[in-house]
């Protein structure tokens, strides 16, 4: 019974990062819009109104399906899938149907140290739906309205094969699709916005060479609750193994808030979406150039970064695993590096200040005012000890705050910086003369004496100077003057 | 100006008379719309006819007058728009009555184009309901009767755009061809008809009936005008991909009168067919016989799908057609079923209620020939006999210039005669079908009258080749001399004068 063989397959969808629609010219930067803002003729399918193919959708998912390592068809078919719902203003979706994008392609990730592979079956690109909303201020209680700033939206699916053997492998697989979609910039991966969805396939099985009865999955919101709805599909399916009962082919909703999977109701027959050539656009050949083109303009992508930083700058695999999580955090590191050629320390810094202060701030590095030579030029500061390490994180948070850089902190502060030995040398030669009792017990062996005059340097130079240093030149006096 | 002397005028006459100002545009629109409230009640060509509409468009026309000497193309004429296309501000209904309130939020692109030509839009005709049909009777606000014989149907679906023109309500009209349905009423009201190059015309703004086939054409009664007005709508629309990025035909790539008379002209034998009423066949190959005479090559040719052509064409079209009236679900715009309960329910009456019967049929026959398990059998074998007709025309302009056959298999029927038998309406629509197939630009002209009814007959020329086209329609135009019909306006009909 604990030879159970799970099998698991995703499809992704991800909101492609395109100004315009997929077939119109209205915006798609929905979040914070009044419903129905972003809305013209075509996608709000009204009568008489046409779609032209926004190029942009093409060019992304190309790059996402070449990142993939897929087979580019060399044709592009748009289809219909034809439905009812009242999101759905035309009555079908614009899709892909036999003539995906790309086909045959792989996504690796790492688990515990191991490179794994998932196959890829599919990429296709499709348009989104409009949004139900069952509350607001023009409505009433017992009304829906439709708001269909999303409608028309890009995006792209991808299908994997069903080669994932484990809720953890569904889950790391899932975060590096969004890395991945991060590097190559063609969509912002954010699940919580719904930029990035996951829908699963599950199956359990007793016998190692046959797949069981599949269970579709949807609504998980978060890479946490695919994790979390993934393993409670494996208890609840084991369970049903172990009493001998059937598995049910079906769709199960994941219910955030109790924390199970429940059977969608409805009709279990397959709907017949009818899928046809949409002939309002027609086919056409993807020309050999611009693949070319596209191609070689594909960044490094996330799994090979991450090997590069560990083996180039001797990185841990979740240091580099957190520097890599995203293409601009990558990039910041690296440029960080040019200026500082010190990996540990900036990574240190990077993974923690810098990620803790960016979350406060709820911005990512390219929106926080921070540059790479403002930020290796107070680490170096530190290197230098012309900073304590303490000061130096206050600082970093004055930057971030404030735009300034380190040094316009500190004067602004009014901190006069000590910055030589030679500055402090009048106050530790003062200090020594005034405590005459505790120099003769330091000397007579007593450590904590010297932590007292160490305090005394401190509070005669309030604070400006770093406590290594002081530590340093008190030092040398007592053993010059004994 | 009388109905007589207008009889002949073309739209240079009418800008002749403006130029020099011997007419406003007021004074003309106004000679129109009173010919429209004469005709108005016998043919009931108009859904929307708005007189102070009309009249503010003329007199913007005079406050605001042209900066350059030469009036634009069409100025201050008036023309109709089939109720299918969108004009902004007034209804755009489809003759149905899911969309009898609907107003368009935006205007067709052709529409647009006539405006910038400096046409008066005159108001939206009459048609089936969605343009399905061979016969505007399925219109739900009433058939349109044919003015050459008010006991008789104008032909479909832009039955209403070729009676106004016929009835001299507006010199130009537009309507919609998909199978036939502007060829098909022109000749059944003995006025010229065009549809042109698939791709030729954008058909953004135009509700879609089947996209791959559906192509926004003029009606007038004259080649040259057609001609004209086809220059006016044709040309690449950035909102319309289908739309094919050529530049606009052009009236001057017309060829001369000598040019012409070198085309070889095909014959192609199937359009004469046992199917094909023998007066209209005799007509056809009279008028074929006399460009013999004026030293015209002429060939007898063969397409032999032609006979699949028909049934291919429902299969296709209809296929189209189920998914693109889906979005007439009563959410977003549009008529809803009240007093319903569930979404499902909603959806049900509001089709029920809202589509008539023959497109319920057609949504049907569509919905099935796209069904799992159908759609190799029937969609996907319609699109490879659509290939095997187009292949056939390919065929035949390796060994001439031009076709000529037949626009109808049969004269204008009477109202009645044939709604309730779809099959034999379908059958109508079979010499226009196989050219829209293709998607080649094809025309009808009157080339004869018989016992009071008009002939059509059909000039069908390769891709994008609109100049030969009018080239040839324009010779025989010239050579038949068949005037355009002024039909006298009927006697108040007995006991309707309480």
């Amino acid at each position: 019974m604990n030879n159970l063989k799970i099998t698991i397959g995703l499809e992704v969808h991800c909101q492609l990062s395109t100004r315009a629609k997929m077939f119109c010219r209205c915006g798609t930067d929905y979040i914070g819009k009044g419903p129905n803002s972003l809305t013209c003729p075509v996608c709000l399918g009204l009568p008489g109104s046409l779609p032209v193919l926004n190029q942009r959708v093409l060019d992304l998912a190309l790059q996402l399906a070449l990142a993939l390592g897929c087979r580019i068809l060399p044709k592009v078919v748009f289809h219909r899938k034809n439905y009812f719902y009242p999101d759905l203003p035309k009555g079908y979706q614009v899709s892909q149907y036999d003539y995906p994008i790309g086909v045959n392609g792989s996504i690796d990730y790492a688990l515990q140290g191991q490179r794994k592979s998932v196959r890829i079956k599919r990429v296709h690109v499709e348009e989104d739906a409009g949004k139900l909303v069952h509350e607001g201020m023009a409505l009433m209680p017992d009304q829906s309205g439709v708001d269909f700033n999303r409608s028309g939206i890009p995006l792209a699916e991808i299908v994997t094969e069903p080669d994932i053997r484990s809720p953890e492998e569904a889950r790391e697989c899932l975060m590096m699709f969004r890395s991945l979609v991060r590097y190559l910039e063609v969509s912002d991966g954010n699940m919580e916005e719904g930029s990035l969805r996951c829908d699963a396939n599950i199956s359990l099985s007793r016998n190692p060479g046959e797949m069981g009865v599949k269970v579709e999955v949807k609504n998980m919101n978060s890479f946490r609750s695919v994790y979390r709805a993934l393993s409670f599909e494996v208890e609840r399916q084991k369970v049903l193994l172990h009493e001998g009962k059937e598995i049910s082919q079906e769709t199960r909703h994941w219910d955030e808030i109790k924390h199970v999977t429940v059977s969608s109701r409805g009709k279990e027959e397959a709907e017949d979406y009818r899928y046809f050539p949409d002939p309002d656009l027609l086919p056409f050949s993807i020309d050999e150039a611009s693949l070319m083109n596209i191609r070689e303009k594909l960044p490094e992508l996330p799994l090979e970064r991450k090997e590069r930083f560990m083996l180039e700058y001797e990185l841990t695999e979740s240091e580099a695993g957190v520097l890599v999580s995203s293409k601009m955090l990558a990039d910041f590191f690296e440029e960080c590096l040019k200026e500082l050629n010190k990996p540990k320390t900036v990574c240190n810094w990077i993974t923690t200040e810098v990620l803790r202060n960016l979350k406060n701030l709820g911005k990512n590095i390219n929106q926080s005012e921070i540059t790479p030579k403002a930020f290796t030029e107070l680490l170096r500061m530190i290197e230098k000890k012309e900073i304590s390490g303490t000061i130096a994180k206050s600082v970093l948070e004055e930057m971030f705050t404030s735009g300034m850089n380190a040094r316009e902190v500190i004067s602004k502060r009014g901190i006069s910086f000590i910055s030589s030995e030679k500055e402090l040398e009048n106050i530790v030669v003062d200090v020594i003369e005034n405590n005459p009792q505790s120099v003769a017990d330091y000397l007579g062996g007593k450590q904590k004496a010297f932590n007292f005059l160490v305090g005394q340097v401190m509070r005669q130079t309030r604070g400006q100077a770093s406590p290594e240093m002081v530590k340093n030149v008190l030092y040398k006096q007592l053993s010059a003057g004994g | 100006m009388t109905a007589e002397e207008m009889k002949n005028y073309r739209v240079s006459d009418y800008r002749r008379i403006l130029q020099k100002g011997d007419i406003s545009p007021r004074e003309l629109v106004k000679i129109f719309l009173e010919r429209c409230s004469q005709w108005e009640p016998f043919i009931n060509a108009f859904l929307h006819l708005d007189a102070e509409r009309v009249l503010r468009q003329a007199e913007e026309m005079e406050k605001f007058p042209p900066a350059d000497e030469e009036l634009p193309q069409l100025f201050g004429i008036p023309v109709a728009v089939k109720d299918n296309i969108c004009v902004s501000g007034i209804p755009t209904t489809c003759g149905s009555h899911i969309l009898e309130n609907y107003v368009s939020p935006y205007e067709a692109t052709v529409v647009q184009r006539l405006r910038r030509a400096g046409a008066i839009i005159f108001g939206k005709t009459n048609l089936d309901q969605f343009a399905m049909g061979s016969s505007t009777e399925s219109s739900v606000f009433g058939a349109t009767r044919n003015p050459l014989d008010l006991s008789r149907v104008p032909g479909g679906s832009s039955g209403g755009s070729a009676a106004a023109v016929a009835s001299l309500e507006v010199p130009l009209a537009i309507g919609s061809d998909t199978g036939g349905s502007v060829r098909q009423p022109a000749a059944f009201c003995g006025v010229v008809g065009v549809r042109p190059t698939y791709g030729r015309v954008s058909r953004y703004g135009v509700v879609s009936f089947a996209s791959s086939l559906d192509q926004v054409g003029p009606l007038s009664r004259f080649v040259s005008d057609a001609a004209l007005l086809a220059q006016v709508l044709s040309g690449e629309d950035p909102l319309d991909s289908t739309c094919a990025p050529y530049p606009p035909f052009s009236t001057s790539d017309i060829p001369s009168y000598e040019e012409t008379r070198k085309m070889r002209l095909g014959i192609p034998r199937e359009y004469f067919s046992s199917g094909v009423d023998r007066s209209i066949s005799e007509e056809v190959a009279s008028a074929v016989e006399k460009l013999a005479k004026e030293g015209f090559d002429v060939i007898e040719i063969s397409l032999p799908h032609t006979d699949f052509a028909l049934e291919a064409y429902y299969l296709v079209a209809l296929a189209e057609a189920s998914s693109n009236l889906a979005r007439f679900d009563g959410v977003l715009y549009g008529k809803r079923a009240q007093g319903v309960k569930t979404l499902m329910e909603m959806y049900h009456r509001t089709r029920i209620e809202g589509f008539g019967n023959e497109v319920k049929r057609r949504i049907m026959l569509g919905t099935y020939a796209l069904s799992s398990g159908y759609y190799d059998e029937f969609y996907l074998k319609g699109m490879k006999v659509r290939t095997l007709v187009r292949q056939d025309f390919e065929k035949a302009y390796e060994a001439c210039d031009i076709l000529l056959t037949p626009s109808s298999p049969c004269f204008p029927f009477k109202l009645g005669e044939k709604i309730s038998d779809p099959y034999q309406m379908y059958l109508t629509d079979i010499l226009t079908v196989p050219s829209a197939m293709a998607g080649l630009p094809s025309l009808s002209l009157n080339c004869a009258n018989r016992d009071g009814l008009p002939v059509g007959l059909q000039v069908i020329a390769g891709p994008f080749r609109e100049d030969r086209m009018f080239g040839l329609a324009l010779f025989l135009e010239e050579l038949l001399s068949v005037e355009p019909p002024i039909p006298a306006v009927p006697d108040v009909k007995e006991g309707d004068d309480e």
